[in-house]
């Protein structure tokens, strides 16, 4: 447990160190987020409409950015051995790299969600439903993208295959996070929605660090 | 006791060696030498467990070391041929975790390569030597029995290099095995050496 939590302290203190690259994640969603009205115009009713599918799709590709350098960086200086040899259970690592992930990405992302809704005219009383969704969404998100991330380590375009790997994955969390949000919009309960992300983040939870930690062991091969 | 025989090792479809065997007592050291390309941190990297063995056993104190690779890990520390420092952290930063579990303070661990007076700098500013050293430090934060080294004094100064061979005296003391691989002179009285010719 001490070691775990050295090992989260040790990713959240690089993490700062790297300003850049946590807060790049939040700038293109915020970024790609205003882009919207732009293109599709102002009108309250048609961005009302697809706000939430807005702000999701945003949310899982700005989860998305920070992924490859995830292990890149500890595959490439030899810390990936280090740590593999730090007397935790590869899974374990995966699972202190998936929390600092949603600590640096996940939660700054949860945060800005709200008032991007409100910017994109998103029903008031569907911002629960998306930030319930978001919160349960972005955990199994980080944990999808983990995985995702050991697995294509070593791979020589691994930034290309990446996505191509995870989206997919992803599409459930997003089904259910943005008709959560709708149900909410449109005056029904979003309790099934939400309840079904939580059952994603449950299986998700156990399976994806032990996933994770078998590539890890695999690219340090 | 650490105990090998018939090791056998693959990279991709290449077999690197075989028939790999050798014991090294407690307090005791062994030194790889080999021509580039013939295993040596092919062979670190499998007594550490980060690689299977294609064939062969190794034990510790009689046991199967390689059954369990989380215990073979706690057993050993390893200084690769990467340094494994962060650029961005200053010297203690890059201990803080290694530190988490040892007895030894970071303090005392970076005073062990002379290292003190760095410990605030990022370590983007250390040379490649001082960097060197940084990674070595780790091992005065381990308590595993086992130090497996990769070609450790590459970068060093001589002083460097007396710091070490004090830090692996005080191992060895302990009971403590060493095993590095190298091509330059290392400060390791009564090693036996192992001569990897390849496969």
């Amino acid at each position: 447990m001490k070691l775990f939590i050295a090992l989260l302290a040790r990713e959240l203190r690089l993490s700062l160190r790297h300003l850049g690259d946590t807060l790049g994640a939040l700038l293109f969603f915020l970024v790609a987020g205003a882009l919207f009205p732009l293109a599709i115009g102002p009108s309250p009713e048609t961005l009302g409409r697809l706000a939430p599918g807005i702000v999701w799709v945003c949310a899982l590709l700005a989860a998305l950015l920070p992924l490859d350098r995830l292990f890149g960086a500890d595959y490439e200086d030899g810390s990936l051995d280090q740590l593999l040899l730090c007397g935790l259970p590869a899974a374990a690592i995966a699972l202190g790299k998936a929390l600092a992930h949603w600590l640096a990405t996940g939660l700054p992302l949860l945060l800005a969600a709200g008032p991007l809704g409100i910017m994109l005219r998103l029903a008031p009383e569907a911002l629960p439903a998306l930030l319930g969704g978001l919160l349960a969404g972005t955990l199994v998100l980080s944990l999808l993208g983990t995985a995702g991330a050991a697995i294509v380590l070593g791979a020589r375009r691994g930034g290309v295959l990446l996505p191509l790997l995870v989206l997919p994955l992803a599409v459930p969390v997003l089904i259910f996070g943005a008709a959560a949000t709708d149900a909410a919009a449109a005056g029904l309960s979003p309790r099934p929605h939400l309840l079904l992300l939580c059952a994603l983040l449950a299986g998700a939870l156990p399976l994806c660090p032990i996933a994770a930690g078998a590539a890890l062991r695999g690219a340090a091969e | 006791m650490l105990e090998a025989e018939g090791l056998a090792a693959f990279r991709a479809e290449r077999l690197v060696f075989r028939d790999i065997g050798f014991a090294v007592p407690s307090g005791g050291a062994l030194i790889l030498r080999g021509p580039n390309g013939s295993g040596k941190s092919t062979l670190l990297r499998l007594l550490a467990g980060l690689l299977r063995p294609a064939a062969g056993r190794l034990t510790w104190r009689g046991m199967d070391a390689l059954a369990d690779t989380l215990a073979q890990a706690r057993r050993v520390a390893y200084v690769g041929h990467q340094d494994a420092v962060k650029p961005g952290l200053t010297a203690a930063e890059n201990l803080r975790f290694a530190a988490a579990a040892a007895r030894v303070s970071v303090r005392d661990a970076l005073a062990a390569f002379d290292l003190a007076p760095l410990a605030g700098l990022p370590v983007r500013l250390l040379s490649a030597g001082q960097r060197r050293r940084l990674a070595l430090a780790r091992l005065a934060l381990s308590s595993g029995p086992i130090w497996l080294l990769d070609e450790p004094t590459l970068g060093l100064d001589d002083a460097s290099i007396g710091l070490l061979g004090a830090l692996l005296a005080s191992h060895r003391a302990a009971d403590g095995v060493v095993i590095a691989a190298t091509h330059l002179p290392l400060p390791l009285p009564e090693a036996a050496e192992l001569r990897l010719a390849g496969a």
